[in-house]
């Protein structure tokens, strides 16, 4: 049993009230930050080194420090609750069940920013979750937590929630900056970076609600000892939002010393894969990072156990590993079909792309039809190199990394499953009818051994 | 000597220039000029934000300054990044530019209708210089083009929304030259248009002006729709007093014959507009009378514009024998004594089929070569002899 930081609490009953969490020890944080000066916040954070939950996995603390700090111009802290990515689904528990948990998150870092107005930016599609906030916003404010003069310390906070209308790309956080300004949500062009001009041209913090929320625990245990948890630059817990063919799906909160096999099969976490199937492959951070088959999954190149943190599941690089990202760890089994997983993937893309920017704009289509061909046996032994030459071709050549995060999924499924696609093209009919199974590169696992 | 400012020096394919501090990358390589000038569909000097879009200036940064000699790691756009002191650049250079400008131009064209024939652009069109000299002769897309519902801008501007490739720059022009922007891009992503919300006309008296700054077809003029083709006509620089107060009066009037076809605001050779004019200069104003002629516009050599484009003017009189002055023109080689090709006996009409130079092999009856028609698989015995 690992240890809970963020979601030690979450079963407590009514814990979304404001009473029953502040009788949990509630807001402590705020209480010992607001006697430090944001520098010493900073600084705590820095030492934790906790990197951001949203997908990349950027530090923290140093993002906070490239904060610009002009006289006389407000600043901003935003938190990105724009989770739109297919697979993950954490930010929305922790919204939903421990509101005042990111509350008080936000409250210190704005507080170590020095951000006097501070933005929920709430996905559309999350319709019920504002109110939940906007309640826990409200009593916050009535119990003298926000508002003016916080614990006569003379620092102001508000904090607002803002709701989007239903645009995965405004979870990239210029075009989430765009959107908050009541503008269309597309991407800004990169320099200058938010940190000196974002939201109204003012220097700005876009975190994810995750990482605002493991600020509290780091304030309350101390950067150092939050980095004892964890291994390397893994640090703290992580939640995991496990779907697909597993026994349990929900949301974990892992330590990232576990290994991916440990993660999928122990009774703890997922469970193992329901009708005694086996595995196939596994999508371990969210709908855009690169899918891996499971005998990469289980295994690093090296032959090591490959585990849930940063720095494992990216061992062996894009071409036999594949990275953290959100934590959306989607599991398949021997019955899924990775091309018509593909497909789902990349007319999902080619949905959301923001149509700024033409190889995004074009090739998310363009690879959707090749692949909708290749599904329904229509497709040709030329049109997989197709692909490839059009993901190569989008990758790193847009505005935002939508075009990578579209590019990426088609490569690493060309790349490990490239005789599927071939048995695609070459069986039109029997495609239609059944799947191609589990293949060579089968679990390598002969015994499922209960972790 | 202290307020002299600090030149940057930027190495653009190999060619070191020194610019100003805040120049972008295309501007500078701009000032080298010819090759090394990215094409750029999006980007407009006179207009802010715009730029970036449309990904065809992509360049490589080979060494990010003096001070930080790292390279960029992606390919960068060169209209939105600006240059710093040491900077080197590759454009033409760099295979990964090429392939990946390459790809840019495949993306614009995959759902372009590629309806250059009876498109009023054609001969002015960025898209098709662009296509010409980056784009393959074939295409790898199978799939039907995209299409849209057809929206009505109005009396003056035809919007062809299937020609458009979202360089949003007419969206930019209309919020910086109009009081109050009428139109814009509805919907996201490959769906995305540009439209007026609810149907309605674009009637500000500077709104012409997204016609001259539309890159291809999608924007253009209504006056002039289907009245000719642009390399006919010949461009030639006026000016008249305009009373508006934004409008330079400054354009160039379109002839053919004596007939201005249309009135456009003044390109310079990157195809951009410095001085806006106002609708009525634009669309009202079609007769010599209204305009103080300056003279005939630069054109490019290298232009279809400028091809053929002063019909009716007067050729030379003279003959070569009066230029030679008297002397004969000397013959310098008969090719009929050369040529093996050369056979008046032969009627081509009688050639069943297109002409093969087989066709023309001589034959045993001049006795130039006997063997090779017995020798030649491809002699089929078409040819008749008279």
């Amino acid at each position: 049993m690992s240890r809970k930081l963020l979601l030690d609490k979450a079963n407590v009953q009514g814990i979304r009230t404001y009473d029953v969490y502040r009788r949990e020890g509630g807001y402590a944080s705020v209480e010992k930050a607001l006697k430090m000066t944001p520098d010493q916040v900073t600084e705590e954070v820095k030492k934790s080194g906790l990197r951001g939950r949203g997908g990349a996995g950027f530090p923290t603390g140093l993002k906070w420090s490239f904060l610009a700090k002009p006289e006389g111009v407000p600043r901003h802290l935003v938190c990105n609750a724009d989770e739109s990515e297919p697979g993950t689904f954490k930010d929305r528990y922790l919204m939903e069940f421990l509101p005042h948990l990111l509350i008080e998150g936000l409250i210190v870092s704005s507080y170590a920013l020095g951000s006097k107005v501070t933005y929920i930016y709430i996905r559309g599609e999350y319709a019920w979750i504002p109110e939940i906030l906007e309640t826990a916003i409200a009593e916050a404010r009535a119990n003298g937590w926000l508002g003016k003069n916080i614990l006569g310390t003379g620092f102001d906070c508000e904090i607002y929630v803002h709701t989007g209308a239903g645009a995965y790309i405004c979870g990239e956080e210029t075009a989430l900056l765009e959107s908050l300004e009541g503008k269309r949500g597309n991407p800004r062009i990169k320099p200058p970076f938010p940190a000196v001009k974002g939201v109204w041209d003012r220097p700005t913090v876009v975190n994810n609600v995750e990482t605002l929320a493991a600020i509290v625990p780091i304030m309350n245990i101390g950067g150092e000892e939050y980095v004892k948890i964890g291994v390397g630059k893994s640090t703290g817990t992580k939640l995991i939002s496990a779907c697909g063919n597993i026994n349990k799906p929900g949301v974990y909160e892992i330590d990232m010393t576990i290994s991916v096999e440990e993660f999928i099969y122990s009774d703890e976490y997922c469970g193992g894969i329901p009708n005694g199937k086996r595995l196939k492959a596994c999508i371990p951070g969210g709908s855009s990072v690169p899918i891996l088959p499971a005998n990469l999954l289980l295994k690093t190149v090296k032959g090591e156990k490959r585990l849930m943190n940063y720095e494992s599941l990216s061992d062996g690089g894009f071409a036999k590993g594949s990275m953290l990202g959100s934590g959306g760890f989607i599991v398949l089994d021997e019955d899924q079909c990775v091309v018509r997983n593909t497909l789902t993937l990349a007319r999902f893309y080619r949905h959301e792309s923001c149509g700024q920017c033409s190889p995004c704009r074009e090739g998310t289509g363009w690879m959707e039809k090749i692949l909708r061909n290749i599904d329904t046996g229509k497709g040709k032994k030329s049109d997989i190199d197709l692909l490839w030459d059009i993901q190569r071709k989008i990758e790193g050549n847009t505005i935002c990394p939508l075009g990578d995060a579209a590019a990426w999924p088609i490569a690493a499924a060309i790349r490990h499953f490239r005789d599927e696609f071939e048995w695609h093209v070459d069986n039109p009919q029997e495609c239609l009818v059944r799947n191609y199974g589990l293949a060579h590169y089968a679990d390598p696992l002969e015994v499922v051994a209960p972790a | 000597m202290a307020d002299e400012k600090k030149l940057f020096k930027v190495t653009i394919d190999n060619i070191t220039i020194e610019v100003e501090p805040g120049t972008s990358i295309l501007n500078a390589a701009r000032k080298i000029g010819g090759d090394v000038a990215p094409p750029a569909m999006c980007y407009y000097t006179t207009l802010k934000g715009s730029g970036g879009k449309c990904r065809t200036c992509l360049v490589e940064v080979a060494a990010g300054s003096t001070a930080d000699p790292r390279p960029m790691p992606k390919l960068v756009a060169s209209c939105r990044t600006n240059v710093m002191d040491g900077m080197v650049v590759k454009n033409i250079t760099s295979d990964k530019v090429i392939d990946a400008r390459n790809g840019v131009v495949e993306f614009l064209l995959i759902n372009h209708p590629l309806d250059c024939p009876i498109c009023d652009q054609a001969g002015e069109c960025s898209l098709q210089d662009l296509g010409y000299e980056h784009g393959k002769e074939g295409t790898r897309y199978e799939f039907a083009r995209r299409t849209f519902e057809k929206h009505d801008m109005g009396p003056y501007i035809q919007l062809h929304m299937t020609r458009c490739i979202m360089c949003f720059r007419c969206v930019y022009a209309a919020d910086q030259l109009t009081e109050k922007r009428q139109h814009g891009i509805l919907d996201r992503g490959d769906h995305a248009e540009i439209a007026t919300y609810i149907q309605k006309s674009l009637d500000h008296d500077f709104i012409g002006n997204i016609i001259d700054v539309c890159p291809v077809g999608a924007l253009t003029d209504k006056t002039f729709r289907f009245k000719n083709r642009v390399w006919f006509l010949k461009p030639v620089d006026a000016h008249r007093n305009c009373s508006h107060a934004k409008c330079s009066g400054k354009v160039t009037l379109w002839y053919r014959g004596e007939e201005v076809f249309r009135v456009t605001a003044r390109k310079d050779q990157w195809g951009e507009v410095k001085d806006f004019i106002c609708n009525e200069c634009r669309f009202e104003k079609k007769a010599t009378a209204d305009w103080e002629i300056e003279g005939p516009t630069l054109v490019s050599r290298h232009s279809v514009i400028s091809q053929g484009h002063y019909v009716g003017v007067e050729r030379p009189q003279e003959v070569l024998y009066d230029v030679l002055d008297g002397r004969k023109p000397q013959l310098l080689m008969d090719i009929h004594s050369v040529s093996e090709v050369d056979r008046p006996e032969i009627d081509l009409s009688k050639i069943n089929g297109p002409a093969h130079s087989t066709d023309f092999e001589p034959h045993e009856a001049r006795g130039l070569n006997p063997t090779s028609q017995a020798g030649n698989p491809w002699n089929t015995g078409k040819l008749e002899k008279q």
